[in-house]
């Protein structure tokens, strides 16, 4: 008798307990659910206010337009200038397509020679390496605009793009030291063996073992450029040259003072879907490239 | 023997630094040439059609005199004051959730790096004006709960405010950096601290925080040298108003720079910024030995 009565409390208690933890569960979800929402209900309420009418944008909070009208994307792909958004987009993958191969190409091959080899000042071209990520690039904006211009190469997509050739983007020269390094040596050091040249050794051993960090060095380069707004503003100058970014830009200052609210942001919504696109593509590249990429502080 | 060896490593230290000489140029051309110019620079008048002049230290002098400046500096402090703490705070609680053991998490993994994906995106910053304009979403949801809007574009506070909230808001990449530390927390100190019926937040502070301290060096800083080079955001979003309250040091240089030019002036504007950022970095590293914790073979970075 006895028994059964601890049994049952026991049980009660058990049962308290679960029920505690599954509503701290459901909290939680309640929370995730709830911060989720307020990051992502601003685009999806621009989303629906991209099929609104003007006088429609400013008045619900509600995100589903009263009547569907695709006008606004068919105009603002016209935009107000001669060329459409389609020349625009050409114009960006003309800078961001050689700029990731270029990029992608020497630092792979910079990180190659700090990983794996010894030369003399190497600890002091590394400190310069790790010292040029903490540099704050506003200091060399002038001086290279002054340079571009001495060369006649304002105005063209070779300041944009060239740089890159030289490994200046040392965030990822530094990422991808950290991966070499996380690569055994014994790996190279039998193809040495083997009578492989260190190029070789490169290309046929340890790109394909680092391809998922290269691929994620390649969508982060590709994020930032099609994001870059600054470069193109400094250096190009001909409405004709313009990237999307700028032609944005260009599009909101046109519609300032006018109510065609819904053009710019049917645009500006185009404007992200490659982004969007590359990041839905890719997804386990971004979220684990960064998390794996020995940035442990 | 000995001699082989040494040739071997010559002629590995010939192919090393071979494999570095695309950087090696790219730094100097890049890199070390224009910080050299613009510290020269900094010292003379120079408009860009006549030859520069030097002129000692009169661009600096003029610069402490400068209301504008002064104003600008006053204001980007603010705005790194505001935004840097946010960023933190809100990248480590998200990555807190994210690092629990929960079904479905990788939807929200997802769903929580989409902003951060798009927000360095142009059209963001443009799409964010409609969001705090005076009829846009933010103030409509005010209405419904029954708070008076606010003219956020009009007033000096909210429209910093709001331009640091779209730098939060792009969290994702400081969050997934915390992830990726959180995930390194050895689990066996929280089992010890469990039997120590220590509780969940005293774990978070007194294990966690610990143990993290090296990343958050890593982002603070990171952060930092960010927010004190902010332009986009208020360039595309209020244009450095109203009465200049969002103009920051950044777009003060870019219009010397690229309106006026005055490069001499912004030069020395830029050193000044970057002396700044100097400081704060330096205080930072200073400081780390005091609240930074490795614990492995004295850590490495």
């Amino acid at each position: 008798m006895s028994t059964t009565v601890i049994a049952h409390a026991e049980y009660a208690r058990q049962n308290k307990r679960r029920i505690k933890k599954n509503m701290k569960l459901g909290m939680l979800y309640v929370m995730l659910i709830g911060v989720a929402f307020i990051m992502l209900y601003p685009i999806i309420w621009l989303i629906g206010a991209s099929f609104k009418s003007n006088a429609d944008i400013f008045t619900s909070i509600g995100f589903i337009p009263k009547s569907f009208d695709f006008g606004p994307y068919i105009q603002g792909w016209k935009t107000g200038t001669e060329y459409t958004m389609g020349h625009y987009f050409m114009n960006t993958f003309a800078i961001v397509i050689p700029k990731v191969i270029f990029a992608v190409v020497s630092v792979t091959i910079t990180a190659y020679g700090f990983a794996r080899f010894d030369f003399p000042f190497k600890k002091f071209f590394f400190s310069i390496l790790i010292g040029s990520l903490l540099l704050p690039n506003i200091i060399l904006r002038i001086p290279s605009y002054m340079l571009w211009r001495t060369f006649h190469l304002l105005d063209t997509y070779v300041p944009l793009v060239l740089p890159s050739l030289f490994a200046v983007d040392v965030f990822f020269v530094f990422m991808l030291i950290q991966f070499f390094r996380s690569i055994p040596k014994d790996l190279d050091e039998s193809a040495k063996i083997d009578g492989c040249s260190t190029f070789k050794i490169l290309i046929y051993i340890l790109v394909p073992v680092l391809k998922p960090a290269i691929i994620s060095c390649a969508l982060f380069i590709f994020m930032w450029t099609m994001n870059d707004f600054m470069g193109p503003l400094i250096f190009i100058s001909s409405v004709e040259k313009y990237p999307l970014t700028i032609a944005l830009k260009m599009s909101m200052d046109a519609t300032g003072g006018a109510f065609d609210w819904n053009k710019v942001i049917a645009m500006s919504l185009v404007g992200l879907v490659p982004s969007i696109a590359v990041f839905f593509a890719a997804q386990k590249y971004f979220i684990e490239g960064i998390s794996s990429s020995g940035i442990k502080g | 023997m000995k001699q082989l060896q040494k040739a071997i490593y010559k002629k590995e230290s010939l192919i090393g630094l071979a494999y570095i000489t695309p950087w090696l140029i790219g730094f100097l051309l890049f890199t070390l040439y224009p910080i050299v110019a613009s510290f020269y620079l900094s010292f003379t008048n120079y408009d860009l059609l006549n030859a520069p002049v030097f002129a000692g230290l009169e661009n600096f002098k003029r610069l402490f005199a400068d209301k504008e400046f002064l104003k600008a500096l006053w204001v980007t402090g603010k705005y790194v004051v505001l935004v840097v703490p946010l960023k933190l705070a809100f990248s480590l609680f998200v990555a807190v959730i994210l690092n629990m053991n929960l079904k479905g998490i990788n939807f929200f993994r997802t769903a929580y790096y989409i902003p951060s994906i798009l927000g360095a995106n142009v059209a963001i910053a443009i799409l964010w004006k409609f969001l705090f304009s005076t009829d846009g979403l933010i103030n409509q949801v005010l209405g419904s709960i029954h708070l008076a809007p606010v003219s956020w574009f009009g007033q000096a506070t909210p429209a910093l405010f709001s331009i640091a909230l779209l730098r939060v808001w792009e969290f994702g990449s400081t969050m997934v950096i915390f992830l990726a530390a959180l995930k390194e927390v050895p689990v066996d100190l929280y089992e010890a601290a469990a039997v120590d019926g220590s509780t969940k937040i005293k774990n978070f502070f007194k294990i966690t925080i610990p143990c993290i301290t090296p990343v958050i060096f890593f982002n603070f800083i990171m952060q930092l040298i960010h927010a004190f080079q902010e332009f986009n955001a208020p360039y595309l979003i209020t244009s450095g108003g109203p009465m200049k309250g969002t103009y920051l040091l950044p777009m003060l240089i870019y219009d010397h720079t690229f309106k006026y030019y005055n490069m001499g002036y912004a030069s020395a504007m830029s050193w000044i910024l970057f002396l700044i950022i100097m400081i704060f970095t330096l205080i930072t590293f200073r400081s780390s030995k005091y609240w930074v914790f490795y614990n492995d073979n004295g850590g490495e970075k």
